[in-house]
């Protein structure tokens, strides 16, 4: 009868407030440096402490640079901010990562790739893209600061439950189709507010075959439909994922643990509250064209016309496509760009830099691009290199920088100027997020590579080896 | 930023657009700050100022003719990013109501636990408030929290708006989720000796 989410939430519930939410007990919370300060400020100014400290670990990733980390952080503000969280750590007796850490990354990368989080539990975090951790199988995500705080003050939330929906992707994804392309064309399907009020499951023979870094993107972009979170079945792909993990349960554990997570799944009779389903065939590569990731289009399409949007959209639509200096009716394939940007808790794993690699392999890349190739964190920068993908990046005209959020949100140096269009594997597109003025285009690691290598908008199916034209 | 709540009677700013998401409301440059304060100040920066700081004429922010501490918004605000700073921006500035026909789940909590009322209504009821606005940039709208009503002082038009009742009861009586979760840490300790087979 019950879903995989109401399996796992309801067993955290604390107890329901009379006419109120329920108060959710939460596993694992992580803190970064943006998020974070305010809430230790509101423990010191009530006295307290943290009350389950061994639940809470901190990372800084989002003002990290990504040239010259041995070196201390040059912008002041953002230095302070990184100093802040390590000094709140300690005084708060918090696990760390320091940014010279070799565990060091994006959160939302480490967590999974070391065992932080797993199946069954409940995970915060003071970022939206928190649902990431929902692809192991966890109910995972975003809160505001003084949830941060309520979460450090009592290891509990107040939350109403929200509703369930399904999201099932049968069939099998063309070549050249990733999860990236999957999620983007949701959004585009469902709006940026489509799936609000609700936490997602992913289902289906899609789902089914895709790796556990394919997983984490997808569940990664539920916030980009407005759900809460999004999460899939652990599977047997979950369980050989995080065996021998740092931080996976190990021997008897482990046995005990997989046996739990089994029993993680849908009841074949659970009803959801709403339930989509999707032809994983019809699924193209995807770029976005406006300002907010709902706003994308198969890469052959043309932009919609005025008349094709919904009139209350007018004026957004209008002064999105103002913003990113396009008109209705123009194509994306060929439009020149200047950035491009693989990276991310979107798109900053492994399985992202083989994909970007297999299509740079023996080209160059174009002259009038800018490059940031960013690994979400030391472990990933790490394989990259013993699978030799530095090699094959080195020679097509790449480099790889150091780990961090980087130019997902700008918050680093790594800032894309006014009027120019970034190819960018992260999560948003709205104004201003790459930096003031910058446009952002929304795409796969394939289709990032194809731009990066021709100089424009590029189907990265056209590159693939064997193509037939 | 505990302010009680009760009944609000404002005019109002109007900003007729959808999906206005959190980066808009603070962008990620200026979420720096170690602190709460001085948000207000960067509250719609792009929007409000051009590159050389210089206030943007056509922004609603700049136009004296409107004022107040309610603002009214297109549908979906808050989208994207979860941080709280926007809702500190809001506040911050003086913002005390925030009147749209959809927010985003995240940023409405953020609102909430910063003492800032959403007050969801219907397509309908947005769409003539914002044209009374631009007709008579003076209309107030009135806000109560106990009857959970919210009406256009021109059209008189009067709708019933749904809030938790116990996220009412914190806004009326200025109490925040950590004071119940604090009262409750036995129950807290309670569930965790019952789950602790489930540790790791």
């Amino acid at each position: 009868m019950n879903t995989l989410f109401d399996k796992i939430w309801d067993r955290h519930v604390v107890q329901k407030v009379t006419d109120g939410p329920e108060q959710l007990y939460i596993d694992r919370m992580y803190c970064h440096e943006v998020t974070s300060p305010q809430a230790f400020e509101g423990l010191r100014q009530r006295g307290l402490r943290c009350f389950r400290p061994e639940k809470i670990v901190c990372m800084p990733d989002h003002n990290i640079p990504t040239v010259g980390q041995d070196k201390p952080i040059e912008d002041a503000v953002s230095r302070c901010q990184v100093e802040t969280l390590k000094r709140n750590a300690e005084e708060f007796g918090l696990t760390h990562y320091d940014m010279f850490s070799k565990d060091n990354g994006i959160i939302h990368v480490v967590g999974p790739e070391t065992g932080l989080s797993l199946p069954g539990m409940t995970i915060v975090c003071g970022d939206s893209h928190t649902s990431t951790h929902g692809a192991l199988g966890a109910v995972a995500f975003g809160i505001g600061t003084s949830e941060v705080e309520m979460v450090m003050a009592s290891q509990c939330i107040l939350q109403q439950k929200p509703k369930s929906m399904r999201i099932t992707i049968d069939g099998c994804l063309g070549e050249g189709v990733s999860a990236k392309d999957v999620a983007l064309f949701l959004m585009a399907r469902l709006t940026t507010g489509g799936a609000t009020g609700y936490f997602v499951e992913y289902a289906g023979q899609v789902v089914r075959d895709m790796s556990m870094e394919s997983r984490l993107t997808l569940c990664n972009l539920s916030i980009e439909m407005g759900a809460r979170g999004g999460l899939i079945a652990p599977d047997e792909k979950t369980f050989s994922y995080l065996k021998d993990r740092k931080h996976s349960p190990k021997g008897k554990e482990w046995t005990d643990a997989v046996e739990y997570w089994r029993t993680l799944k849908s009841d074949c009779d659970a009803v959801f509250d709403k339930e989509v389903r999707f032809d994983g065939s019809e699924i193209d590569p995807f770029v976005t064209y406006g300002t907010n990731p709902g706003m994308g289009i198969s890469i052959g399409e043309t932009i919609p016309l005025l008349e094709d949007v919904d009139r209350n959209e007018h004026d957004s639509f209008t002064k999105a496509l103002d913003y990113m200096g396009l008109v209705p009716g123009r194509k994306m394939l060929g439009l020149k760009i200047d950035y491009v940007f693989l990276g991310a808790c979107t798109n900053g794993r492994i399985e992202d830099f083989r994909a970007f690699a297999s299509i740079v392999e023996g080209r160059k890349k174009s002259d009038g691009v800018t490059a940031w190739l960013v690994p979400g964190s030391w472990a990933v920068d790490r394989q990259i290199r013993d699978e030799g993908l530095d090699i094959i990046l080195a020679k097509a005209g790449f480099e790889i920088r150091q780990p961090g959020c980087s130019a997902c949100l700008a918050m680093n140096g790594d800032k894309v100027p006014a009027g120019k269009y970034a190819v960018s594997t992260s999560n948003r597109n709205f104004e201003g997020r790459q930096g003031p003025g910058a446009r952002t285009i929304l795409a796969s690691p394939m289709t990032a590579a194809a731009a990066a290598v021709t100089g424009v908008i590029t189907d990265p199916r056209t590159l693939l080896r064997g193509f037939q034209g | 930023m505990k302010q009680k709540f009760d009944i609000i009677i404002s005019s109002c700013i109007p900003l007729p657009l959808d999906n206005v998401d959190t980066d808009q409301i603070i962008p990620a440059r200026f979420l720096k700050s170690t602190d709460k304060n001085g948000f207000g100040q960067n509250l719609f920066r792009d929007w409000r100022f051009d590159k050389e700081g210089n206030p943007i004429k056509d922004f609603v922010l700049n136009n004296p003719l409107y004022s107040g501490c309610i603002l009214v918004v297109g549908k979906n605000f808050g989208s994207g990013s979860s941080r709280e700073h926007a809702a500190w921006a809001l506040a911050g500035y003086g913002f005390r109501v925030v009147i749209s026909s959809f927010f985003a789940d995240i940023h409405r909590n953020n609102e909430l636990n910063n003492f800032i009322l959403p007050v969801t209504v219907s397509e309908n009821f947005l769409e003539t408030l914002f044209k009374d606005i631009r007709e008579d940039s003076r209309t107030q709208v009135r806000v109560d929290l106990p009857n959970q009503r919210v009406t256009n002082m021109k059209s008189l038009q009067s709708e019933h708006f749904e809030i938790d009742p116990y996220k009412k009861h914190c806004l009326m009586n200025g109490l925040d989720d950590i004071d119940f979760l604090l009262q409750n840490k036995d129950k807290t300790e309670q569930w965790e000796k019952m789950n602790s087979s489930m540790e790791e």
